[in-house]
């Protein structure tokens, strides 16, 4: 895992969101445009510099009770506004993993 | 089975009582994660991409059918369903909830099991042959010693903040299934000149980003003399492990630094200073904790019972037994390796119904014992050969007879990228695959004994380094590539293996694994020459060759 100490000396190439995982459960979430956590990716508030992203980022990280693990990612967006995941590993981190689980849920 | 005492029941419970109040304070906001990762990581809580992930120790990869059951109830109540079994004797869980956590330790805790030390920079779970007490020839149970080791190093204050994880692996056969020489500490009990018992010390083995073989220490240290050699060992590790660096922390790397020679004499000076103290082993204690230990009450059983003699007009049956079934230290026994690598599915995992169904299947016919091994597959460690066919018919009933131990579809790998935060590529979709290819059991039984390993990124869970064949998963501009290695094994003849050339993308590499088995075929000098032999007389380049003239 990125630290968000050494993210900040990133420079985003392309849009950004913030991503983290949620204190109690461990669950995915995305910071929102509200200041608030939520586990749709469209959700997700998108930065497009790197100024805004190390203040999303800022805000993110120190909401230490609500999520853990808080960094920049990037995404893609699609002609029609949808935000998607900007590489494999948050691929996975959307939409679980790429094998069947022994027990279906 | 060892049997625990009040004192471990009441470390266990303490420690239970400890972390959920950590967990309360943490959700409660009065411990930020900075305070609480050092106690999570020490409880075996990890935070991977989707969720939380717990690790439970399996010390020296022994369990009982009740601790069994109760991994089965965790993995059903508190996770999805299943757990992974690792490289180290221990089971992940994968969706855990931090809220729920307390209460998964405390139903553990009811049967001796926890998960103290499964992270963090202290001394890991101890992990042993999981043949131990039933293989034919061995010198002495290694457990005896381990659990040993795993009641000093449990807690102990000096070594709880090491400068890097520390690792513990014993065995006591001439051939090595505990990957000892890939070891902070490797330990082989066997008999010096005047026929006493003790153990040769391995130390500075490991793999990650900087893999190396263990190198021997000290040929001879007696049993009383353990504890006090070890104790000197980790202090030294202590004093002078690089915690600057993190990449440059473990022993291996002062090991190597300092060369072995000097590294030696420096835990001799200090060894010599302590050796007649506190730390030195009574018979007595060790034959309290030899007394804890019991063992089956054997039968005295025909080597082949008319069971077995009709069973093998089978030949699905004589598949899985000439696969799976291997010699045991008693007339009428047999130990029964369970391969958990299926064909398509993930290595090294097992639903809860199939724990609970196996812990049954333990009860009826292995004296309720099952073990663990670093191979990502479990064993029934007594079991009586006229029940074989019967055993083999419930084991197929729940998709647990697979005949593919230590065939080339046996593959290790860790959960990589579609679970682990670390991983830089994915690990299980690629074993899936392999698995498919050489599904043919004629086939990979003519390929014969052949390890693959693989691994999601640099950190090697999956012991790609000592793979006969390894997978190393890597990230190029976003893309997975992997590079294979050739030659690599974790047994008492332990090699690193050796790159064959450039990385190969996500869907090359099924291919390429199969060329490389193909050149093997072709290339070995008789049938029973093994893939890793084959490569220690011809070097990689023929494979090389092959793999590499068409791409």
């Amino acid at each position: 895992m990125t630290s968000p100490l050494e993210q900040k000396k990133i420079r985003i190439a392309g849009p950004s969101i913030v991503t983290a995982n949620r204190t109690w459960d461990g669950a995915v979430i995305y910071r929102t445009a509200g200041r608030a956590w939520s586990p749709e990716l469209s959700d997700a508030a998108i930065v497009r510099t790197s100024g805004d992203a190390r203040a999303l980022l800022a805000e993110s990280v120190a909401d230490d009770l609500g999520a853990i693990g808080a960094y920049i990612a990037p995404v893609e967006i699609d002609d029609g506004g949808r935000i998607e995941p900007g590489n494999l590993r948050e691929q996975i981190r959307r939409s679980g993993v790429t094998i069947g689980l022994p027990v279906q849920v | 089975m060892y049997a625990y005492d009040e004192i471990d029941r009441t470390l266990v419970n303490e420690r239970v009582a400890e972390f959920r109040d950590q967990v309360k304070r943490r959700l409660s906001g009065e411990l930020t994660e900075d305070e609480f990762k050092m106690l999570r990581l020490q409880n075996g809580v990890y935070l991977q991409l989707h969720a939380y992930m717990f690790r439970v120790a399996i010390p020296y990869g022994t369990l009982s059918s009740k601790q069994l059951r109760r991994l089965a109830h965790v993995a059903r109540r508190y996770d999805r369903g299943y757990g992974h079994f690792t490289t180290r004797q221990n089971i992940q869980f994968n969706w855990i909830k931090l809220a729920e956590l307390p209460d998964a330790l405390a139903d553990l805790a009811e049967v001796g099991i926890h998960a103290m030390q499964t992270s963090g920079n202290n001394t890991r779970n101890v992990t042993s042959d999981q043949w131990a007490g039933v293989a034919p020839g061995e010198i002495e149970d290694p457990r005896i010693w381990s659990e040993i080791l795993r009641q000093y190093t449990t807690l102990h204050p000096e070594f709880s903040f090491l400068p890097r994880k520390f690792k513990f692996a014993i065995t006591a056969s001439a051939h090595d299934r505990a990957a000892i020489k890939i070891h902070d500490i490797g330990l082989r009990l066997h008999k010096n000149e005047a026929g006493e018992t003790g153990f040769e010390v391995l130390v500075g083995g490991g793999l990650g980003r900087t893999p190396f073989i263990g190198k021997t220490i000290k040929p001879f240290v007696h049993g009383r003399d353990l504890l006090s050699y070890v104790e000197a060992i980790m202090r030294v590790y202590n004093q002078y492990g690089r915690r600057d660096n993190i990449y440059k922390a473990r022993i291996k790397i002062l090991v190597h630094e300092l060369g072995i020679e000097k590294f030696a004499a420096e835990v001799e000076e200090e060894w010599q200073q302590m050796r007649d103290g506190a730390l030195k082993l009574d018979d007595e204690v060790v034959e309290d904790i030899r007394s804890r230990f019991s063992y089956p009450a054997y039968e005295k059983l025909p080597h082949m019972p008319d069971e077995l003699r009709k069973a093998a007009q089978d030949p699905k049956f004589e598949a899985w037994r000439t696969n799976s079934v291997f010699p045991h230290k008693v007339r009428g026994y047999a130990i029964v390796a369970i391969s958990l690598k299926p064909v398509g599915g993930p290595p090294g995992d097992a639903t809860a119904d199939q724990m609970d169904a196996l812990a049954d299947i333990a009860d009826k016919y292995s004296f309720g014992e099952i073990r663990v091994g670093h191979e990502q597959n479990l064993a029934l460690p007594h079991i009586a050969r006229r029940d074989l066919p019967a055993l083999w018919k419930a084991l197929d009933k729940i998709g647990l007879a697979t005949p593919n131990v230590n065939l080339v579809s046996d593959i290790i790998a860790c959960p990589g990228l579609d679970y682990c935060s670390l991983a830089n590529a994915r690990s299980i979709p690629i074993a899936q695959e392999l698995t498919r290819r050489f599904a043919n059991h004629d086939t990979a039984n003519l390929i014969g004994r052949l390890h693959i390993n693989i691994s999601g990124c640099i950190n090697a869970c999956g012991h790609h380094h000592v793979g006969h064949i390894g997978i190393l998963g890597v990230e190029k501009n976003g893309e997975e590539f992997y590079q294979i290695t050739i030659g690599g094994r974790a047994d008492e003849q332990a090699e690193l293996g050796v790159l064959i050339g450039p990385a190969v993308k996500y869907g090359e590499v099924a291919d390429v694994i199969e060329d490389i088995v193909e050149a093997y075929l072709a290339l070995r000098a008789r049938p029973d020459e093994l893939f890793v032999d084959t490569v220690k007389r011809l070097g990689v380049e023929p494979f090389r060759e092959r793999v590499y003239a068409t791409r």
